[in-house]
């Protein structure tokens, strides 16, 4: 953890509240988006027992598994989630744009995306095994699952991978957004109950969060004592409504929870980057959708060896822009690169706008800059340097010494003899530069699956979806 | 009276299992932990009767379905689990006999024990899987006793620890946390085995450092075996181990009248007064971290002992180390807004926390 995170905590402790780490909101947070509280039977390893849904914090959708164990009833839980949500899901195709793309054909993007909300990880963590365990079904022979089954498994499958995916909003889970945006008096293990940091951040530190009499676990799990007082019995007398109302009792305050959790993100203004973000997410969500559109196969248990480089190039390139993206979002997230010496702020002190390098043809301009800072500067003479500023603008640092900095500017200042108006910041303007840039990767080289090396167990199979699969086991 | 058995006093000691003592090895440099242990105190009922009961608790579902499955894998004579170890370790098929060693009755279960081992490793009986053999471990001079799910014996002349879980492995990958808790308590009875055989002058190391894991494989109840590799966790268990034979050094420096007894009366309820028992406790010392939230059953008692302190301990450890060692939030928290000067060998860390100090007072202002 951060220095600055950590001293954040410290306050947190000393104050009785929960101290902003960033000054907007990093997150996409949609107009309409879908709250999902699943909970699950404990033992079992994806076996539902409940989920609270819906998209108006007024009308929760309460849908129960009124005989956890008995196998048919747990497929027509699955239907009914699927009568649930894939309205919600599939809704957002309706509306699209048509983006133009070099060496490729244009495609058609939704101008808006589904949104689904769960209180925790381990809600992330139990809709990618629910996904699992129904994307493979078949709605007709031997063993037949309602309609809509395995589509939700599909979507439930790719909403999970997506939440892995950094800086995206398709799938978010509150406890971890509250977290990028406040530090608790409280360690970050603590910080995974979701009625424990929401105190931090309103009214103070309570205890009573972790009392499960008082503030039911965020799920999926549920409390022990209330499985042994109240579920089990419940199970017993055989009365399905009873079972309803226990499980209402354990989802209703977290479903508030975590309306509480979306209305303070809301009140965030959002970082310059979100909606660049979000587009990704559009673009992949419209993917998916076409996707599944032509008939494409369920996901494979795992990926080949090609497809599993290529994710995690892919996420290792997207986990690097949204880290500088957030710094140059947000001027409290840059500061943990300014304490570590990787970025500077400061007042504008001298400028050299028409200053050029070399000669003749090949003589540029190079505009010269030169800041007065406090913060310690380890960028070496040379480096590449971004600033928030401007955001298209490169720079080099020239020299660093006694709190002066001097810079040149290299590109985005127009391609005049003189800097275009407002390129070269003036005298007295405050500027903050960082080494840290986001400069394009291309994708990692890796061959096509089918020519997957030997070495990584050679081309993978395409996947078959067997009968097998279809009927698996969910006892 | 052994100075542990007065700790304990006349409360009844708590017999440690496998899991207790996996445990030991989570947070090595707790002294109060240790000392507890040591001496067999039951921590469970001196945190409630301290007014801190442990947030843990099981539930039935979990409970009943880990029987129902671990009986499943057991029926029959062991069939099944059989059938994976030939497939898992190549055991050949007709060399295979079942020995349950409950059978013989509780108290001398250990001897029986002791005497088929004896037997296995002598290369008599071979090839035969025993169910419920009872193990002892010496912790800090105590004898406990453990029980493992089965120990195989393959005819290649090596004993392997079985370990039946009900936690799911899907598509081939399970919750890391559960393997490693797995991993952990099976490293125990290795061990325990190990242990066993130097005793009878066999060779220790016909103990397999890879554990047999069975579970049930994805949504069913069908069990698949796997081999994990335990050398890891024995190193830290043995490390640990020994540490705990030290414990007369953690004594020495107890007040001679210090005792964790909770004076049970004669239903057995305790009966100390808690004030007097919470000071007890107190004079020792405690490493409180947030992973003893999900280990340790004294967990709430130590934290709210770090919050009244005003530890930075509660924070967990990446916040500790990234303010070097200051172990005090108003001695952190004063350093960052100047109030303090730092000590010596504090430069650094009080020049980054005023460094911090002054970002987010300008970046928030």
């Amino acid at each position: 953890m951060s220095l600055l995170t950590s001293l954040a905590r410290l306050r947190a402790i000393e104050r009785g509240r929960a101290q902003p780490i960033a000054t907007v909101r990093h997150c996409h947070l949609s107009a309409r988006p879908m709250v999902f509280i699943p909970l699950k039977l404990s033992g079992e390893a994806a076996a539902p027992l409940a989920a609270m849904l819906g998209t108006d914090p007024g009308e929760p959708r309460l849908l129960a598994v009124t005989q956890p164990r008995n196998r048919d009833l747990r497929f027509a839980w699955a239907g009914e989630l699927a009568g649930a949500l894939l309205p919600y899901v599939t809704g957002f195709m309706g509306e699209t744009e048509t983006v133009e793309r070099r060496n490729a054909d244009p495609y058609e993007r939704a101008l808006d995306a589904p949104q689904l909300i769960v209180p925790n990880r381990a809600g992330v963590a139990f809709t990618r095994l629910l996904g699992r365990s129904t994307r493979f079904r078949r709605t007709d022979g031997p063993f037949p699952v309602p309609e809509g089954v395995p589509l939700l498994g599909r979507w439930l499958t790719y909403f999970a991978e997506r939440a892995a995916y950094p800086g995206s909003s398709l799938m978010p889970a509150a406890t971890d957004e509250l977290g990028r945006h406040w530090a608790s008096g409280q360690s970050a293990l603590e910080d995974a109950n979701l009625a424990a940091l929401l105190a931090w951040i309103t009214e103070g530190p309570d205890d009573a969060a972790e009392d499960p009499l008082i503030w039911p676990p965020a799920g999926p799990a549920t409390d022990p004592g209330f499985d042994a007082e109240v579920l089990a019995p419940a199970m017993e007398s055989g009365s399905a409504e009873r079972i309803t109302e226990a499980l209402r009792t354990q989802l209703e305050p977290t479903w508030r929870l975590v309306w509480r959790a979306i209305g303070l993100l809301r009140e965030l203004t959002p970082g310059a980057s979100v909606a660049q973000r979000w587009e990704h997410d559009r673009a992949s969500y419209s993917g998916m959708s076409a996707q599944l559109a032509e008939g494409a196969p369920p996901q494979a248990r795992r990926d080949g060896a090609v497809a599993a480089a290529a994710r995690l190039a892919r996420m290792e390139r997207a986990q690097a822009a949204y880290e500088v993206q957030r710094a140059y979002d947000d001027p409290l997230v840059m500061a943990e690169y300014r304490l570590t010496g990787e970025a500077f702020a400061g007042e504008v002190v001298d400028t050299a706008p028409d200053h050029t390098e070399g000669e003749g043809r090949s003589r540029k301009l190079r505009p010269l800059v030169t800041v007065k800072t406090d913060d310690l500067v380890r960028i070496a003479p040379g480096s590449a340097l971004g600033t928030p500023q401007r955001r298209g603008q490169g720079a080099e640092l020239v020299s660093a010494r006694d709190g002066l900095v001097t810079l040149k500017i290299t590109k985005g200042m127009g391609r005049g003899r003189t800097p275009a108006p407002g390129a070269v910041p003036e005298v007295g303007e405050r500027v903050c530069y960082s080494s840290l840039t986001d400069d394009f990767q291309g994708a990692a080289a890796l061959p096509e699956p089918e020519e997957t090396p030997w070495t990584h167990g050679g081309p993978p199979r395409p996947y078959e979806p067997t009968d097998e699969d279809a009927r698996e086991e969910w006892s | 009276m052994n100075r542990l058995d007065a700790l304990r006093g006349t409360t009844p000691p708590k017999p440690h299992d496998a899991r207790a003592i996996a445990a030991l090895a989570a947070n090595p440099g707790c002294s109060r932990r240790a000392l507890m242990d040591g001496a067999g105190i039951d921590k469970e009922a001196l945190a409630r009767h301290l007014g801190h009961p442990a947030p843990f608790g099981q539930s039935p579902f979990a409970i009943t379905r880990g029987n129902a499955f671990e009986a499943l894998v057991k029926a029959d004579g062991c069939a099944e689990l059989i059938r994976m170890l030939r497939e898992l370790l190549g055991l050949p098929i007709d060399e295979v006999a079942y020995h349950d060693v409950e059978n013989v009755g509780a108290h001398l279960r250990h001897t029986h024990t002791r005497a088929l081992i004896d037997r296995a490793a002598r290369g008599e009986g071979t090839g035969t899987v025993y169910d419920h053999p009872l193990f002892t471990l010496a912790i800090a001079g105590h004898t406990a006793y453990l029980e493992p799910d089965v120990v195989a014996f393959q005819l290649g002349g090596r004993f392997h620890i079985v370990e039946i879980k009900s936690f799911a492995v899907v598509d081939g990958q399970a919750d890391p946390a559960a393997v490693a808790a797995a991993a952990r308590q099976a490293a125990v009875y290795v061990l325990a085995l190990r242990t066993l055989l130097e005793e009878l002058g066999h060779d220790p190391l016909r103990v397999a450092h890879d554990v047999v894991l069975v579970c049930p494989e994805n949504f069913a109840n069908r069990p698949v075996a796997t081999l994990v590799d335990v050398r890891r966790q024995l190193a830290v268990l043995r490390r640990q181990l020994a540490r705990m034979t030290s414990l007369d050094r953690l004594l020495a420096a107890l007040p001679e009248d210090v005792t964790f007894d909770l004076e049970p009366d004669d239903d057995g309820r305790p009966a100390r007064p808690v004030a007097e028992l919470a000071d007890a406790v107190r004079a020792t010392e405690a490493r409180y971290a947030p992973e003893c939230l999900s280990t340790c059953d004294l967990c709430f008692f130590c934290r709210d002992e770090a919050r009244q302190e005003g530890a930075s301990d509660l924070l967990g450890r990446d916040v500790r180390d990234a303010l070097g060692g200051v172990a005090s939030v108003r001695e952190a928290l004063a350093l960052a807004d100047g109030s303090r000067a730092p000590e010596r060998g504090q430069e650094e860390i009080a020049r980054l926390l005023r460094g911090a100090e002054r970002l987010r007072r300008e970046c928030l202002a």
